[in-house]
């Protein structure tokens, strides 16, 4: 067991990331940025969202994910064959020949990685709306600040769009109900997971999880 | 220039799981968690400059074979042909398709070159021990973190035209193993941004 010493911390202080620089932390009004002086990174950010908002829109994205996953993104048709492709069916069709390991982080970027976004917040927000923070609190904040650069679901779109252009050209080509859905889903979770996920642990501090004595 | 201090002038380190600021005096060399998330607090990325280097030049090596190998098998009416990613932009520029082939050259060619030359500029001026431009190296490295994951948009287009385009005899299309290279390219170099410490580029200040 390793031995555990209490470092002092000070929640009134903010670091920047990108270059170290020290700062003390305001109260911002809504919609306001906190800007590092020497490197103009962001420190952090007014919460614009409070966590029923966040919520109602985490529930939103989920059925959005849901939406995009089980309908077709693109139909085709060429001298009456029809044919149409899921976000899977997409990254499953890398799976084939020498390039198939691409298939997987292929599949993760699109799928895996917004799905446990999306559960991850969920099951967070669920908590934290009455003040709690949720059972594995720290490793799925931990997680979802790892999560957030694999999450890919605008390059989708955007695939999904170049692919409709490449193919127009020599076979019919409709959008499926699918392809509405992951441009909402793109919408939904820039909001929901792209923000300062850090805000969490300030929203619940005053309850800390304290799993000792809730036994 | 900013007259803000920096961390390890006032003897603490900003977490990088949760941000919390923790107390770590410049004397103290064990290895502490930060007490919120857990996370291990280092006042820079371990191996921060040594990481960053071996996933650039390794994802330059593979850039070679993800430009020369093809990346897709078009059978079209029983014309059977395989393009590179080049070929590919080139073949959308002939038609006329001229943003189209724009999207996919920036995407597949100019990003990717942009983010070994972004990296490359940082990692040796973070070497040197550089004051020259940091502010503008400081932008880049955001850049360079905003942009560098469009680039698996040629992998992804080749994902749905292969799902969609089954039509056994009259038309198919299948992903080659250029895409796997490529595809590996994209993950390197993102993970060779993520090593590299952007407070390196501040720490200018000779030993
Ligand atoms: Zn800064
Ligand atoms: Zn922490």
């Amino acid at each position: 067991m390793p031995v555990l010493i209490v470092l002092r911390t000070f929640p009134d202080l903010a670091v920047c990331e990108h270059c170290d620089s020290v700062y003390r932390r305001r109260t911002l009004a809504s919609g306001q940025v906190a800007r590092c002086d020497r490197c103009a990174a962001v420190l952090y950010r007014a919460s614009s969202l409070d966590i029923d908002r966040w919520l109602a829109l985490t529930i939103a994205a989920a059925i959005v994910f849901v939406i995009a996953n089980v309908y077709p993104v693109v139909r085709i048709s060429l001298q009456g064959l029809h044919n149409e492709a899921t976000l899977w069916q997409s990254a499953a069709a890398l799976a084939q020949g020498a390039a198939a390991p691409i298939a997987l982080p292929a599949a993760l970027s699109i799928i895996v990685v917004p799905f446990l976004q999306i559960a991850l917040l969920g099951w967070l927000l669920l908590f934290a709306r009455v003040g709690h923070r949720a059972p594995g609190f720290a490793p799925a904040m931990r997680l979802l600040v790892a999560l957030r650069p694999w999450s890919m679901v605008e390059v989708a779109l955007l695939g999904i769009l170049v692919s409709v252009i490449k193919l127009s050209g020599f076979v019919q080509v409709l959008p499926g109900a699918g392809v509405w859905a992951v441009a909402a889903l793109m919408v939904l979770i820039t909001i929901i997971a792209n923000r300062d996920i850090h805000l969490l642990w300030e929203l619940t501090e005053q309850a800390p999880p304290d799993e000792a004595s809730a036994r | 220039m900013s007259s803000a201090p920096r961390a390890h002038e006032l003897g603490v380190i900003g977490c990088h799981g949760c941000g919390l600021v923790c107390e770590h005096p410049p004397d103290d060399l064990t290895h502490r968690h930060c007490p919120r998330c857990q996370a291990p607090l280092h006042r820079r990325r371990p191996d921060s400059i040594t990481r960053t280097w071996a996933l650039l030049v390794a994802a330059l090596i593979l850039y070679i074979p993800a430009n020369l190998l093809p990346v897709m098998y078009t059978s079209m009416f029983g014309k059977v042909s395989e393009s590179t990613i080049m070929v590919g932009v080139i073949e959308f520029w002939k038609a006329g398709s001229y943003g189209i082939a724009l999207v996919i050259f920036i995407a597949s060619v100019a990003v990717p070159c942009t983010k070994f030359l972004i990296l490359g500029l940082l990692l040796v001026t973070a070497q040197r021990r550089s004051n020259w431009a940091v502010r503008e190296r400081a932008r880049l490295y955001r850049l360079v973190e905003l942009v560098g994951y469009w680039s698996m948009l040629d992998v992804l287009v080749v994902a749905v035209v292969a799902a969609l385009v089954k039509f056994q005899k009259l038309s198919d299309v299948e992903p080659r193993i250029g895409i796997l290279f490529f595809g590996v390219v994209v993950i390197l170099t993102m993970l060779s941004a993520m090593s590299f410490d952007p407070r390196l580029t501040w720490d200018t200040e000779k030993e």
